[in-house]
């Protein structure tokens, strides 16, 4: 399916999603709470398939944190960028990794690194880090005097 | 007579031949020989965390082959392995681990530090949180080795270092011993 | 960290593989639960290798960040080299000279080979051959030697820059490249005959750690993992870039999805870039290796992706610009840590020494992992 198609299907799919223009890929955001029946759509309705989440990651633009999930298909071969807006003193977002199932670890890294919380992952721990870590490193206020050093 | 006898023992042998009425004597501090021998046969640990592991492999392959020089087989376990080649980034999640391994070695042990990572951090210096900026944090160095991996020759050549190093008593461990007589 | 040594309520045995562990290929910890030899569950530990790449480079230039990347998976440190220039390209829209895209192609390929004959020779020694390592190493010498004399480097090469390569090729480029590939068709029967065909082998790789098509696609399993349960994702064909799109080359697929399926794979595609080689050696055109770039590069507010194919799989790269000279955020989608994902469902359920060849045929760098 080409992007326009594509972007057709999408907006009559999800009506309140909104559309960011550039980019090789579609970027559409859709709120917090549809994300996870969202997630569900674009893997099972036929002709969308989704099937293969390759990049999940989270961006700190200091005012809130953004989750950015690349999806393709393997089908169609077409893909799209789902993005997340999150409340940064509260960063919480359903999992999606019962749909796919890549999601668990990098959830995981995304917990690690930005603190995002994700509703009913069934292991949300500190993967790269130990667990007595404190913060969030990847977050841009982040500050580790002693193991930092600044150029 | 004395050339002959002369011949029967390596140059590297840590001793003189004094020909006496009918036979020769060997004569020699037991420490050199004791170093003479441990330095010919250091069997390193197998302890790559990254890039320098490659070449690590590398001097232990066909071409470059280690074994030459007495370090003969790499083994997993330090409790077998006499020196440990840190081979790559010590992270602080790693920093525990490597100080584990190294007390688990038998003494005599040595280290040598591999790559710019392992001397300072290298190219993971500034601007990181979780890299152990030099290796010598956690535990002592021997022999460091510059490089980004540093070539086979260069480990080759730390190696023959480290064998110098032993033979002269120059090491951190047999000054300690020595200090406490 | 080590506590959890001992024994669950259940009766079953928790054990530690590594972080130091010569199977591991590094410093990769995983935490099995076992009841007598069967794995129960496996749990990955990772982070003992965490250079936080990631952080770095959000200082570092569009002509530093490069190079770091030589140092996550350093047995493709070419290609992921290729892929972050490809992304900066993508935003500056540099052309790229055709010589310099043919000389990237060559690289890559020969990167890819050495990485495949290092895997070959790893993972046998795995298996207990200790023989097939010093084959293998001897011909990765000649790869090793080849790049030395052109990049400068033998393994974290750095000679890719956006607009080009650094530096034109040595002379003697090509006439060793072609007694490569005379040595390379001469030794891959040896290679096949000392391991592919013994029967002891094949009984530890076949019907060992067995990953569906269906499981593949969800745990994002590309490269060799991912065809040889038969998922077709080889980037160079699906989205292809520089100049595979005009190549002559087979995605290799295999439906087994075993052990030895992800081993045969391997092995066909070292194959198969010896042909993208042939194609393209005697075909370097004349002109420059480097695009004329600004000196201090600033990539237009945006975000950009690139994916090339290394030889571990699909290498992503998200930059986020907000129109400096520094990038805003940057993240690296490595193939390995994907497919080690898969790992505890690929092994639940066989024996312990099941883990090691199908750890194996993952083909895992562990810094690849943990950037």
């Amino acid at each position: 399916m080409t992007n326009e198609d594509l972007k057709n299907k999408l907006t009559e799919l999800f009506p309140s999603a909104t559309f960011e223009e550039g980019g090789e890929f579609i970027n559409f955001f859709i709120e917090p709470s549809q994300w996870k029946s969202c997630a569900k759509e674009l893997k099972e309705k036929a002709g969308l398939d989704f099937d293969y989440l390759f990049c999940v990651t989270c961006v700190d633009w200091k005012t809130h944190l953004t989750m950015v999930y690349h999806l393709s298909s393997t089908i169609h071969r077409h893909s799209i960028v789902v993005k997340v807006k999150l409340n940064r003193d509260q960063p919480e977002i359903d999992t999606v990794c019962d749909i796919w199932k890549t999601a668990e670890f990098h959830e995981r890294e995304a917990f690690d690194f930005f603190g995002v919380t994700f509703i009913n992952h069934p292991d949300l721990r500190r993967l790269f880090l130990t667990d007595d870590w404190v913060g969030f490193p990847l977050r841009k206020d982040y500050d580790d005097p002693i193991n930092m050093i600044k150029l | 007579m004395e050339n002959e006898t002369n011949k029967k023992i390596p140059d590297s042998f840590p001793g003189e031949i004094y020909p006496v009425a009918g036979t020769d004597v060997v004569l020699t501090k037991l420490d050199d020989v004791i170093n003479w021998a441990r330095s010919n046969s250091i069997w390193p640990l197998t302890f790559a965390t990254s890039c320098c592991g490659i070449e690590m492999m590398s001097v232990a392959s066909a071409k470059y082959d280690f074994s030459r020089f007495g370090f003969e087989v790499a083994r997993a376990t330090p409790r077998q392995a006499d020196v440990i080649i840190i081979a790559g980034t010590i992270v602080n999640k790693m920093a525990p681990v490597l100080k584990r391994l190294y007390d688990q070695m038998a003494d005599p042990k040595y280290v040598i530090a591999m790559g710019a990572c392992a001397i300072s951090g290298g190219p993971f210096f500034y601007n990181t949180y979780s890299v152990v900026k030099g290796a010598d944090h956690v535990i002592p160095v021997d022999v460091y080795i510059a490089g980004c991996p540093p070539r086979p020759e260069a480990l080759l050549h730390a190696l023959i270092s480290l064998q110098h190093k032993i033979k002269s008593g120059a090491t951190r461990e047999q000054i300690k011993i020595d200090g406490n007589k | 960290m080590f506590e959890e040594i001992g024994t669950t309520e259940d009766g079953y045995m928790v054990i530690n593989i590594g972080p130091q562990h010569p199977a591991t290929h590094g410093v990769l910890h995983l935490v099995m639960t076992l009841n007598g030899e069967t794995i129960v569950k496996t749990e990955p530990h990772l982070g003992y290798i965490h250079r936080s790449i990631e952080k770095m480079s959000e200082s570092l230039t569009y002509r530093q960040f490069i190079y770091a990347t030589s140092r996550m998976d350093y047995l493709s440190s070419h290609i992921n080299n290729h892929g972050c220039s490809l992304c900066v390209e993508k935003g500056l829209q540099i052309e790229v000279p055709e010589r310099a895209q043919i000389i990237r192609v060559i690289m890559d390929e020969l990167t890819r080979i050495a990485s495949h004959e290092l895997w070959w020779g790893a993972m046998a020694m795995d298996l207990g051959a200790f023989t097939p390592f010093f084959h293998a190493f001897r011909e990765r010498e000649t790869i090793t030697e080849i790049m030395e004399e052109t990049c400068g480097a033998r393994l974290t090469m750095n000679y890719i820059c956006p607009g080009g390569v650094m530096a034109d090729l040595h002379p003697d480029f090509q006439k060793k490249v072609k007694s490569f590939i005379t040595l390379y068709k001469s030794k891959i029967n040896e290679y096949n005959e000392l391991v592919t065909g013994n029967i002891i082998f094949q009984n530890r790789m076949k019907g060992v750690g067995y990953l569906s098509k269906e499981d593949a696609i969800s745990f994002g399993c590309t490269g060799p993992v991912g065809r040889a349960s038969g998922v077709s994702c080889d980037i160079r064909k699906l989205y292809p870039y520089e100049v595979y799109g005009k190549l002559q080359f087979d995605e290799i697929l295999e439906t087994a999805g075993d052990s030895f399926a992800r081993y045969m794979v391997r092995i066909h595609e070292m194959n198969q870039s010896i042909r993208i080689i042939e194609q393209l050696i005697d075909n370097i055109p004349d002109g420059e290796f480097l695009a004329k770039t600004k000196a201090v590069l600033k990539l237009p507010k945006g975000e950009f992706y690139q994916r090339v194919e290394t030889a571990r799989g699909e290498f992503g790269v998200y930059i986020v610009s907000e129109g400096g000279t520094t990038p805003y955020r940057i993240k690296y989608r490595s193939p390995g840590f994907s497919n080690l994902s898969a790992l505890p469902t690929m092994v639940k359920g066989s024996k312990i020494g099941d883990l090691i060849a199908a750890m194996g045929t993952l083909d895992l760098v562990i810094p690849d992992l943990d950037r």
